[in-house]
């Protein structure tokens, strides 16, 4: 079972091989090449996975500010909406949304999170993975388990692709964190597989060409929200994969694909604070107001 | 790269590069320092110039001389915890000429007189170059163990540290050497593929005409 992380296929094809789960697999590998055993590296997942959830829990309480004091208390009105019994979307969904905004909001303010794989997109994977233990009753372990399999999503797209804004646009950044999320679904709801390629292709379509443009350069204007959306794009491609549903194109081919969008990509949309959102009226209003009129952009941020 | 390259790593947010790179330019810097400081001088260049009280790049810079990592929770308390500590701290915007867009430099002074000035960027993930110590420039990322070394430059120095290293089995991975003049001081940085312990550190500062010697490793 010795493996990269070169294609998805390869880690699939592996897993059908040994009749196995993706993220035993990938635990046990990565054990061999950090030179460790397999259960101190996933006690160190546990650890990991232990901030995301506290960072979910911090979220949605009230009274979560942003350094900038632009963002924070989303995720509480989420949380609120489905305490009162009046969200729209059932308590799986909607519970997704809290989360993902929650972690987002969480870094915003300067709390504690896990980058997955980045602090811009950190919400997406412990939203799903964290709505799979508390609305399926899955196991905490299963779910521990399940942040090796979207690695291995993440690891395929930092080779064949990128992982940041700065070099492919937001659909490196929560695009993959969706893909890595779905992937974790799948594999928690109990999917073969296959399914964890489609879905993990379904969700790269869905966020292909997505832009980086936050408003004056800060991880919050559109970034929290893009969150809800990243784990509600992780819910949908589960969903379709679980159904049998196959996606046309192969997740290593739209892998490559996210790579050619972002090489061609104007540079005003990957994360220099120049064009999109931050362009607009109100993004450059808000940009005067935080850092005054000094420069016309409102500079980087990974 | 593996699993903990994409789910990780643990920091204080918003952003990799601006907080959590910030409070490891700062570490190193304190590092450097060896003693507490009581004076700060932060110049910020590029985009941590225009972005850091959005960003917390100042708070993050400031944790980082106190000695705090990426992912300590008084991160956003820093300022306070330094007037505590009786750090006293500037932060001037600047303009650092040809820098990377995310450069801190920093002058720490201790209670003694003692001042180290680094220049360092944050170029993506949490990943750090220092470019600078004391106006000489260098290049290290705290990737694997490094040593930096000042030195005074006379001939031998340089052989008895490898000849040390190479003597306990550690490997150089990469070396350099910087100097003000002939004969003056001299910083080597050397990163190395094992692990340096902490005696090997004191063995090495002990040694003559070595001015100061630090063991690092951010990762």
């Amino acid at each position: 079972m010795d493996f990269h992380y070169d294609t998805l296929e390869q880690l699939l094809e592996a897993a059908r091989r040994e009749n196995c789960k993706l993220s035993s697999l990938v635990l046990l590998q990565q054990a061999k090449e950090m030179e460790c055993t397999p259960q101190s590296i996933f006690d160190r997942m546990e650890h990991q996975y232990d901030v995301m959830t506290q960072a979910v829990q911090k979220g949605l309480e009230p009274g979560v500010r942003s350094n900038s004091g632009l963002t924070g208390g989303d995720a509480n009105r989420l949380a609120n909406q489905i305490n009162g019994q009046k969200h729209l979307c059932g308590d799986l969904f909607t519970g997704a949304l809290a989360r993902a905004m929650a972690v987002a909001e969480i870094n915003a303010a300067m709390g504690c999170i896990v980058a997955a794989p980045t602090a811009g997109s950190c919400g997406i994977l412990p939203a799903a993975v964290i709505t799979m233990q508390q609305e399926k009753s899955i196991s905490k372990k299963e779910c521990i388990m399940s942040l090796f399999t979207a690695s291995a999503v993440g690891m395929v797209i930092a080779k064949n692709a990128c992982l940041s804004g700065a070099q492919g646009g937001c659909q490196a950044e929560c695009g993959s964190a969706g893909a890595m999320a779905a992937a974790a679904i799948v594999e928690l709801a109990g999917g073969t597989p296959d399914m964890i390629g489609h879905a993990v292709a379904i969700a790269i379509k869905n966020t292909l060409g997505l832009v980086c443009d936050p408003v004056a350069g800060l991880v919050e204007i559109p970034c929290i929200k893009r969150n809800a959306s990243g784990v509600s794009n992780a819910f949908v491609a589960a969903e379709l994969a679980l159904s049998g549903i196959k996606s046309a194109i192969p997740a290593d081919e739209t892998i490559i694909a996210m790579k050619n969008v972002g090489d061609s990509m104007h540079t005003s949309l990957k994360e220099t604070g120049e064009g999109g959102l931050a362009a607009t009226p109100t993004g450059k209003r808000i940009f005067q107001q935080l850092f005054g009129t000094d420069g016309a952009k409102g500079g980087q941020s990974i | 790269m593996n699993v903990f390259d994409i789910v990780g790593p643990v920091m204080i947010g918003p952003s990799s590069s601006h907080t959590a790179g910030a409070v490891r330019i700062g570490y190193v810097t304190g590092l450097l320092l060896g003693k507490p400081a009581v004076k700060a001088e932060i110049h910020l260049h590029g985009s941590f110039a225009k972005t850091y009280k959005g960003h917390g790049t100042d708070k993050a810079l400031i944790a980082g001389i106190l000695g705090m990592m990426p992912d300590d929770e008084r991160i956003r308390n820093s300022p306070l915890l330094a007037e505590e500590a009786g750090l006293a701290v500037t932060i001037i915007p600047d303009s650092i000429p040809g820098a990377h867009p995310n450069t801190a430099r920093i002058i720490l002074t201790s209670a003694e007189g003692g001042q180290v000035s680094v220049q360092g960027s944050s170029i993506g993930g949490g990943n750090i170059v220092i470019n600078q110590i004391n106006g000489l420039p260098v290049e290290f990322s705290g990737q694997s163990d490094t040593l930096i070394i000042l030195h005074r430059d006379i001939a031998g120095v340089i052989a008895e540290v490898s000849q040390y290293l190479g003597e306990r089995g550690i490997n150089i991975s990469n070396f350099r050497l910087s100097r003000s003049e002939k004969g003056g001081i001299a910083i080597m940085t050397i990163e190395v593929d094992g692990k340096v312990e902490p005696f090997m550190n004191e063995h090495i500062s002990g040694m003559p005409n070595i001015l100061r010697s630090i063991a690092l490793r951010l990762h």
